[in-house]
């Protein structure tokens, strides 16, 4: 193999799908050939059979509707909040000088921390899971948002300096499309991390969602539907992902190489 | 009527981190009339584009003062036209948007903006690539498009930053006959930086030959060759003795350049 040298994209895709069989395989032989044993980690076919049964007889389907509406819906109102302030941040130091020191200190901030007081102040209802996804993710976003904006090529602002762009225009006509495939590609990235947040959020005084069920799971040692609730993540994580980076190509043709 | 007045204008970075401050350019005074194409020629780091940004309004003179047409500069403003060496088009706009970028910024309405755009894209030779993105134009063509940009904005005064800097010689050679198609039938001010000196000599009607730095002005050259102006002007004896003259003075200052760095 030579660095850098670029691959076919059969090879690519071939390559890919291997290490996934590669996987399973390695997982059947030390499940199906009996060297770990059940209680501990279910064997595919098992955790295929008890996710089939998960959908079609326990409502599972509602679970992952539940949690996906959490993750959006709590990540659309960070989003919203956060976005616009990070976009001034970037534009405006004295804005970025005020709120950046204590940006970067509430983004350590665990969210999963977090639970047991926004149980208190918002109970166990839909609201206090919204506010865990809200709280890990607005303050990652208003940062990267800063940070794009900040980022905005200096010789683009003079070029509209130069053609009569004032204040405004200078915000509204080039930092903020400079920077849009940045702050797309941010939410991206967030987006993903708030699924992590989510399962956290309903581990916890929840009764509904992916992540009730796999507490549920545990009382009852069914490894094989863990195991699918997990993989479920997954691939919903994959494919909001996948249309993120889709939806991204569409709106920014111009930022392709 | 003088158009463009240059007072004394000097500009000192100061030291980063104690230490000394730079001297860019050293007071300089001068004066640029209507319909003046005067090219600025000086080694790298000699402080003409630093003179340019100052014109331009990006950056604050430390003494003097600048105005046009009696209006002192104090900040970048649409009646000083800039096309910058490195591609500053705006990459999320087409072609066409990039051109109409300024008039869109003084509320021309569209039709009058729609106009403009057609009548550059023809003297430019872009016709068929107004929807294009600039990623998808060579550098030539860039450049081109961000003269017209500049121009579209119909600015009291052009200046030009090295602009053919980065293109390979015989782009060069054609952007700069553009350039010149452009200048005499429009007749603008322009104030145009580079350290080419064949290049200073093509376009100029005088060339102010600048120190290497700290900045200033060494020696001004009328360049009365006739116009239009062929390229084949090149090869005229005329041309040649103004560049020997000029390859003297700036040999001078790129020697002390190259012994201080």
């Amino acid at each position: 193999m030579k660095p850098l040298a670029p691959i076919s994209n059969t090879a690519r895709v071939a390559l890919g799908i291997l290490f996934f069989v590669l996987f399973v395989a390695a997982w059947s032989y030390a499940t199906l050939g009996g060297f770990v044993s059940k209680t501990f980690l279910a064997d595919p076919l098992t955790m295929v059979q008890e996710g089939y049964d998960l959908l079609t007889k326990h409502g599972f389907l509602l679970d992952i509707g539940v949690t996906i509406w959490r993750v959006v819906g709590g990540f659309v109102l960070a989003a919203l909040v956060a976005v616009p302030l990070g976009i001034l941040m970037g534009a405006y130091k004295p804005i970025e000088a005020f709120l950046e020191p204590f940006v970067s200190f509430a983004r350590y901030l665990p969210a999963s921390a977090f639970i047991p007081l926004l149980i208190l102040w918002a109970g166990l209802g839909e609201l206090q899971k919204l506010l865990v996804i809200f709280i890990g993710s607005v303050f990652q976003i208003v940062l990267m948002v800063a940070l794009a904006v900040t980022g905005v090529r200096r010789d683009l602002v003079e070029a509209a300096l130069t053609l009569g762009a004032r204040d405004r225009g200078i915000l509204a006509r080039v930092l903020i499309p400079a920077s849009a495939p940045d702050i797309a590609e941010s939410l991206r990235l967030v987006l993903g991390w708030a699924w992590t947040y989510v399962i956290v959020a309903e581990l916890i005084g929840s009764s509904s969602g992916i992540g009730h069920m796999i507490i549920d799971s545990q009382a009852l040692l069914a490894t094989g539907q863990i195991i699918f609730g997990i993989i479920v993540i997954g691939v919903i994580g994959l494919i909001s992902d996948f249309l993120f980076k889709w939806g991204n190509q569409r709106l920014f043709p111009w930022s392709l190489a | 009527m003088s158009k463009l007045v240059i007072e004394n204008v000097s500009r000192v970075f100061p030291g980063v981190r104690g230490g000394k401050p730079t001297r860019a350019l050293e007071p300089t005074s001068l004066e640029i009339p209507d319909n003046d194409f005067v090219t600025i020629l000086g080694p790298s780091g000699c402080g003409k584009s630093t003179l340019l940004r100052l014109v331009a309004g990006l950056d604050r003179p430390t003494t003097g003062r600048i105005t046009l047409d009696g209006a002192p500069v104090s900040e970048p403003g649409p009646d000083r036209g800039m096309v910058f060496q490195s591609y500053t088009l705006f990459p999320w706009l087409t072609v066409a948007d990039n051109i109409a970028f300024g008039l869109r910024e003084k509320g021309v309405p569209r039709e009058r903006r729609d106009e403009a755009v057609r009548e550059w894209m023809g003297r430019i030779g872009l016709i068929g690539f107004e929807h294009h993105y600039p990623k998808q134009l060579s550098g030539g063509m860039q450049q081109r498009t961000a003269i017209a940009r500049a121009l579209a904005n119909d600015p009291a005064i052009l200046l030009l930053d090295e602009p053919f800097g980065a293109l390979d010689n015989q782009t060069r050679a054609l952007m700069q006959e553009l350039l010149l198609g452009i200048w005499e039938r429009a007749r603008k001010t322009v104030m145009f930086v580079t350290h080419d000196i064949e290049e200073a000599i093509f376009l100029g009607s005088r060339v102010l030959v600048m120190t290497a730095r700290p900045g200033r002005i060494k020696a001004e050259v009328a360049i009365d060759l006739p116009h239009p102006r062929h390229y084949t002007i090149k090869t005229s004896p005329e041309f040649s003795a103004l560049k020997a003259r000029l390859t003297e003075e700036i040999r001078a200052e790129a020697v002390l350049a190259a012994e201080r760095h």
